[in-house]
């Protein structure tokens, strides 16, 4: 062998030892290296898995009545196997099918593709489950019909109907509940995303927004599972797992549908109160609470939509419209996720804050038409000089004026426009002490959490608009360039992150920046009803598991104290009556046979609605009574509503006269909801066929 | 005792026996290999078989003849004198070329995956020309270029000229069916056939030169059919075409992957009962390996190709006779680039290519080869020691 061929073969050597190195590391990449990896595709190419779903758990409130449960529908569904195996792919199949129906052969084709068999974009409706699962093309079939597809199984192989659990709210004595019972939907990929460990299968009906979310994971149940292994063909080659579905834990509420129903009714009735004042009355809330526990007995919001809508299939119109400014919003629960200035509910904080700063109160005020603060005059409600009185009588006539000027005074004490390095700030430690910057810790979700318009928010609230005032005449649209309104940015830009005598003043009578929930207001008039407990408010009681063993108590929890000494508490529970007997709430409470304590609110707005008009007031009232032994706390409000007393006082008494069993000035025996005024504390047997207690 | 001594006693028993003059080594590697191909073959086909109401033995039984049949070819090949296969090679040469001008032959050659690559014959066999001229090729190579009719030691150009008309025809006549994987392997062995002979460097250069600018001009003029660019397409990306080529390298790269370490165990491989990859018998052997034998029994396999290249090449270089080594060289390369295209096809190495795995897939022809081959190499062997 010459030298030239000895090293030719050697290179040729090393040549072919590094191809086969190659495949050695390449093998230990897929193997060894990713080998979890395609261990886990190669599971998803062989498994497939059928999902039998699990009963839904019964929402019931505290007395056993169902407020959601599952109504068997008559489901028509196709099976893609059998139907893929036509000539056509079905084509004629589902034609005749969704002629029968009436429905749209497009929807039938749509519905009936698995999502990934879609192009982006063309998704909407597909179905998220598997192929080996019937995949049903109506929930709510007519019986006739559906033995028509049965009897012709030659027609429509493929076609099966069969008995399906949908979810439903029967809305017994009227209730609507939509807003607090939530809905629930097909799982979506955005569920699935943020499902955080919660193990989903696709095809399941999850909750979607209130308690059915909330709660989802115990009323979902667990859904059975058949797992299947699939050859190329997608022939089933053998079962790997097989498991029956466990139906959903029952929630039961402290709700009472009676009662739920009434507060609705009252607060649709105040809508229409003010609406017959000349007010744009657009929104409303209600809250009942019982004291003594922060649960809550009723809660509605207005406007509302129909909770059942989503099973029967949303039109797109119909969902356009949930989240439509024209429509008000029907979506939003404003109970809890409404901001609306309290007005002069917030003086029970005003209250607070005086005693902790020494005022005396018992002591007289003067109550002047106008208080001159720096420049400008601020004008009691109305404009009225009521003379001189003792603060009790000043809050049940809700006068401004004396608030102006003790806040003004504190303000000044303060340090002004140049507050002290620690400043008392009693207005703002009040509302602190009533927990305004918190949540209400509510067992719903998105609950919004209130603003207290304090020093600390001053200044992040300068820090973002400073540079929209201090160059207001480049930023600002030609309509805002008014001298007045330069004349304010230009007092923004100087001084927008301190508290200025405006400020303080405003919110004495909680106007400016301060806003609350009413499920708020209702947790500080709850508070001052029970003695300066602040609760937290729960709506879920407890967990049931179907045959009765309790999975999970919800007990209320206190969130913390009011820091008001007794007296004033005392004296706040006092001068709140007196609100009903001889103040602002005295007409519309006139002869009723239970001691109320209450106080209006007429909360101005800024800004114009869209057919130009100026924004109307907030119409509040906030309550508790028994006021000698308080149980239970009211508050309805209403957007745009006008007066506090003429709109939501009124409904305010309609949901006392359930709750108390009042008819007329009268109470009707044995008509009471709750006996010796006081919500069950047992829970009640659960039973879809439960009926409430005739309250005659 | 001197070593001598002690390696003539060696070689008189083994002499006594009819495995006389066999490398011990090479021969358990390639025995081991075809072992586990019988195991891996049985493996691919009797779940799926079974499952549609055929017989689950039928490769088995079939790959079991292929194997004795090939051995005994292997064992004629082994003793033969080789002047007398210098004599016989004209004639192999020119069965190779008839055989590759019949698949052409609308009616005579049958289709098979775009490929006319196969000869049809009565009872249902078929064999595939392109595996036997490989064979010829490589012979007819090695002996123009190891005769020597002057004095000096390396061919001359006119011998390299010679040796690449000798290729050339058949590998013209493969590229018109066209099977690119086995243009690739002769190819390749016919470079290194031409680096080992001693010819100037400027002919290997030139050569690699010419594959490159071949390979570039193919691709872009057309002589490559669409479902060839299609399958270099899914090599460069993958999820080009998702449900034909691109769907087979997924699922073969899944599942050598699913087996890890060990594997699923021997018949055990869901992916492999299910038949998700396909053409499993043949050309995707290698995934019921990886996916049954793990990193462990897959990694054997390499193992044992390396062991029989090694062995090979110390045969090449202890041999004297300046033919044999060619033949060997050429072996070598022919095996080397079989396996590496095959199995780098199923891991995602190498482009898609309808090439069998050597001693281990399923398929006569290729199987009557490849022990032909390994019976050059034990010829060689024994006759480099007298």
């Amino acid at each position: 062998m010459n030298q030239r061929s000895r090293l030719s073969l050697l290179v040729v050597q090393i040549l072919i030892v590094s191809l086969l190195a190659a495949l050695f590391g390449r093998l230990f990449y897929l193997q060894i290296a990713a080998g979890p990896k395609y261990r886990n595709a190669a599971l998803s190419i062989q498994s497939r898995d059928v999902i039998a779903p699990a009963t839904r758990g019964l929402i019931v409130d505290d007395y056993g009545v169902p407020l959601a449960l599952n109504k068997v529908g008559l489901a028509i569904t196709i099976d893609r196997i059998a139907i893929d195996k036509q000539p056509d792919k079905g084509v004629a199949v589902m034609q005749r099918v969704a002629k029968l129906l009436n429905l749209n052969y497009s929807d039938v084709y749509t519905n009936t593709r698995l999502c990934g068999e879609l192009p982006k974009g063309q998704r909407a409706g597909c179905w998220t489950g598997s192929r080996y699962q019937p995949i049903p093309i109506t929930k709510e079939a007519d019986p006739n019909i559906a033995l028509q597809i049965v009897e012709r199984s030659d027609q429509f192989p493929g076609v099966n109907a069969q008995p399906i659990a949908i979810r439903n709210y029967p809305g017994i004595v009227g209730v609507n509940g939509a807003h607090i019972l939530g809905y629930v939907g097909p799982l979506t990929d955005t569920d699935l995303a943020k499902g955080n460990g919660k193990q989903y299968f696709k095809s399941e009906t999850i909750g979607k927004s209130g308690l059915e979310i909330q709660y989802d994971s115990f009323l979902r149940g667990t859904p059975g599972i058949r797992t299947v292994i699939v050859d190329r063909k997608e022939a089933i080659t053998r079962e790997s797992q097989n498991t029956k579905p466990i139906a959903g834990d029952h929630l039961i509420t402290s709700l009472d549908a009676r009662l739920q129903a009434a507060t609705e009714k009252a607060l649709a009735d105040a809508v229409k109160r003010g609406r017959a004042n000349g007010y744009t009355s657009d929104s409303g809330a209600a809250v009942v609470m019982d004291v003594r526990t922060g649960r809550i007995l009723a809660l509605a919001s207005y406007p509302t939509y129909d909770p059942n809508a989503f099973e029967k299939g949303l039109t797109v119109q119909e969902a356009s419209d949930l989240f439509s400014e024209k429509k008000s919003v029907p979506a939003l629960n404003r109970a809890l996720q409404g901001l609306f200035a309290p007005a002069s509910t917030f003086k029970i904080v005003s209250t607070v804050a005086a005693a902790s700063a020494g005022y005396d109160l018992n002591a007289n005020y003067d109550c002047p038409s106008e208080v001159q603060i720096g420049n400008r005059a601020f004008q009691n409600y109305d404009s009225k000089d009521q003379g001189r009185m003792n603060l009790k009588k000043a809050i049940a006539l809700s006068c401004d004026t004396v608030w102006y000027k003790i806040a003004f005074d504190e303000w000044l004490r303060d340090g002004g426009m140049h507050p002290k390095s620690s400043p008392n700030d009693y207005f703002f430690k009040a509302a602190q002490s009533f927990h305004i910057p918190q949540k209400v810790g509510i067992d719903l979700p998105s609950e919004s959490t209130s603003r207290l318009a304090d020093r600390a928010y001053k200044k992040s609230w300068f820090e973002q608009n400073k540079d929209f005032y201090c160059n207001y005449k480049t930023r600002a649209t030609k309509a805002q360039q008014t001298p007045f309104l330069i004349q304010l940015a230009a007092e923004n830009c100087v001084s927008g992150d301190k508290i200025r005598a405006g400020d303080a003043v405003n919110f004495s009578i909680g106007q400016g920046d301060t806003v609350v929930t009413p499920l708020k207001l209702t947790q500080m008039y709850a508070a001052i009803a029970n003695g300066g407990t602040i609760w937290q408010a729960t709506v879920g009681k407890a967990i049931v598991k179907t045959d009765g063993t309790v999975v999970k108590t919800i007990t209320p929890q206190k969130l913390g104290t009011l820091s008001a000494a007794p007296s004033t508490i005392k004296f706040l529970q006092g001068a709140l009556r007196e609100v009903v007997v001889s103040g602002t709430g005295r007409g519309v409470f006139a002869g009723f046979p239970i001691e109320v304590s209450a106080k209006t609110g007429t909360g101005q707005v800024f800004g114009r609605n869209a057919n130009g008009s100026l924004k109307d007031d907030t119409s509040w009232f906030a309550s508790f009574a028994p006021s000698n032994n308080p149980q239970y706390a009211v508050v309805l409000m209403v957007g745009q509503g006008g007066f506090g007393g003429a709109t939501s006082g009124v409904s305010v008494r309609q949901i006392y006269d359930t709750i108390f069993g009042v008819k007329g000035n009268k109470i009707i025996a044995g008509t009471a909801l709750f006996p010796n005024g006081k919500p069950p504390t047992t829970l009640p047997k659960i039973s879809p066929a439960t009926k409430p207690k005739e309250t005659k | 005792m001197s070593q001598i001594a002690a390696r003539q006693r060696l070689y008189r028993r083994s002499r006594s026996s009819i495995f006389h003059g066999f490398d011990p080594v090479l021969t358990a590697a390639v025995g081991l290999l075809l072992f586990i191909g019988t195991l891996l073959v049985y493996a691919a086909t009797r779940d799926w078989y079974a499952h549609n109401g055929l017989d689950p033995q039928y490769y088995l039984k079939r790959h079991v003849v292929n194997i004795a049949i090939g051995a005994l070819l292997a064992y004629g090949t082994t003793v033969i004198d080789y002047r007398l296969l210098r004599a016989y090679t004209p004639v192999v040469w020119g069965l190779g070329v008839i055989g590759l001008i019949i698949v052409l032959i609308p009616g005579l050659g049958s289709e098979v995956n775009g490929a006319k690559a196969w000869i049809a014959l009565p009872g249902g066999f078929q064999i595939q020309p392109a595996e036997l001229a490989k064979i010829s090729i490589i012979i007819g190579m090695s002996m123009i270029l190891s005769e020597r009719s002057h004095d000096s030691d390396e061919p001359t150009s006119r011998d390299v000229l010679q040796a690449l008309v000798i290729a050339g025809l058949p590998v013209l006549l493969i590229l018109l069916q066209p099977d690119m994987g086995t243009v690739f392997i002769i190819s390749a062995s016919v470079v290194t056939i031409i680096a080992v002979s001693g010819s100037s460097t400027k002919w290997v250069v030139g050569l690699l030169l010419v594959a490159v600018l071949g390979a570039f001009v193919a691709t872009k003029s057309g002589v490559i059919s669409d479902y060839q660019i299609k399958r270099l397409q899914t090599f460069v990306d993958p999820t080009a075409d998702t449900q034909g080529t691109g769907y087979q390298l997924r699922q073969a790269r899944i599942t050598v992957g699913s087996g890890g370490l060990i594997g699923t165990g021997l018949f055990n491989g869901p992916q492999t009962n299910g038949r998700f990859v396909p053409e499993q018998q043949t050309d995707f052997i290698f995934t019921v390996a990886g996916e049954e034998l793990g990193f462990l029994g897959s990694g054997l396999i390499v193992l044992l190709y390396l062991i029989i290249l090694m062995r090979s090449f110390a045969i090449a270089r202890r041999t004297n006779d300046p033919f044999g080594r060619l033949v060997t060289t050429g072996v070598i390369a022919w095996y080397a680039f079989q396996l590496f295209e095959n199995i780098g096809m199923t891991l995602g190495l190498m482009p898609m290519t309808g090439v069998p795995l050597p001693f281990v897939s399923y398929g006569g022809s290729s199987m009557f080869a490849t022990l032909i081959g390994f019976g050059l190499l034990q010829n060689v062997h024994a006759r480099s020691r007298g």
